[in-house]
């Protein structure tokens, strides 16, 4: 309950201030949306699995982030930032789409 | 993985069962807060950058590589506008270019047509020349003579010859000797004749004038000749179209 307060209290936060992403950080942000995504949905499984522990959600999140971003920082230290953030896009995609798939069993049960 | 339907029975809660329950029942606890509080950075992120993508029309995020891209890509654009602005610019050159020789063909053909008009005796000619005035004294003007001197003066450059103001001659002129005149063009002229003739009046008066030349001639057969310079003399007979 508090949980999905939060995440609203955030969405409106974000209409409200309508921030200006910093320049430097423009390129990594929709990487770690979605890199959070993912863990809010490996989250929301382990949830309805009863084997849902908040330290590994934190660790697994902030993780996720960091590892996303980190990855595509350094693809644009390479020079193959575009390839990189593509192919991490996929992955975290992938992982996204079974995590739902999971979830939707649990629902639905189909 | 396993079934779900199979677990279902015997896994007490179910999971449909434990979200109902988080949703309805307000729990708290150090882990709800740390989850709200990632929840919250989740969704304020997600709509940030949704906002950015909105209205970031300008190249500021793009990295390196999509800058080079782009740059190469209107570096592209714009070779081929260039090549296509020098192809449409030759074409306009000779399209140019041919208008004008066609113009300058025209324009020969123009000049040749008022030349030709004027050896023809198709229009009234105006011009420096010289005049010729024949006078019978003792005897008849016979058409020998007559054609000497309409000879000399087309040696001499005679662009347009006119007799009497009447007859203008032609390369297809004739000359017949009449009962008292002559017959130039099968016109009656009776004397005294009147020769005018435009081109250069020095040529023409040299041409009438020398030593045993149409002068010396007429003047032989019993005439008189008075030869005078003109700036300006006036053909306006023209000669009949066949």
């Amino acid at each position: 309950m508090i949980a999905a307060l939060g995440l609203v209290v955030g969405i409106v936060l974000g209409l409200i201030f309508r921030p200006d992403v910093p320049t430097g950080l423009e390129p990594y942000l929709p990487i770690a949306v979605v890199a959070a995504l993912d863990a809010v949905f490996g989250a929301l499984r382990a949830f309805l699995d009863g084997i849902f522990d908040d330290k590994v959600f934190v660790v697994s999140f902030v993780s996720n982030v960091v590892i996303a971003a980190g990855i595509v920082w350094m693809g644009d230290k390479l020079g193959v930032g575009g390839q990189l953030s593509t192919g991490v896009i996929v992955v975290l995609g992938i992982r996204i789409f079974s995590n739902v798939a999971a979830i939707r069993r649990h629902i639905f049960h189909a | 993985m396993p079934d779900p339907h199979h677990l279902a029975p015997e896994s007490a809660p179910s999971g449909r069962r434990r979200l109902l329950d988080a949703l309805t029942h307000a729990r708290r606890g150090r882990g709800q807060v740390i989850v709200a509080v990632l929840l919250a950075a989740v969704g304020f992120g997600a709509v940030t950058q949704v906002n950015s993508n909105d209205h970031d029309a300008t190249y500021a995020g793009y990295r390196e590589q999509d800058l080079i891209d782009v740059l190469s890509g209107l570096a592209g654009t714009t070779q081929r506008a260039q090549d296509e602005l020098s192809r449409l610019q030759a074409t306009r050159n000779r399209l140019t270019s041919v208008t004008q020789q066609r113009q300058a063909a025209l324009d020969q053909a123009q000049s040749q047509v008022d030349v030709l008009a004027i050896l023809a005796g198709q229009v009234p000619v105006t011009g420096p020349g010289i005049r010729v005035t024949i006078t019978e004294s003792t005897d008849q003007v016979d058409v020998d003579t007559f054609l000497d001197l309409i000879e000399e003066l087309r040696s001499a450059g005679a662009e347009a010859i006119q007799v009497n103001g009447k007859v203008r001659l032609v390369a297809s002129s004739s000359f017949e000797q009449g009962p008292d005149g002559l017959f130039v063009d099968h016109q009656l002229l009776s004397p005294p004749y009147t020769v005018d003739a435009i081109g250069s009046p020095d040529a023409l008066y040299g041409a009438v004038e020398f030593a045993r030349g149409p002068a010396d001639e007429f003047a032989d057969k019993g005439a008189d000749v008075d030869v005078a310079k003109r700036d300006k003399l006036n053909l306006t007979a023209v000669h009949p179209t066949q």
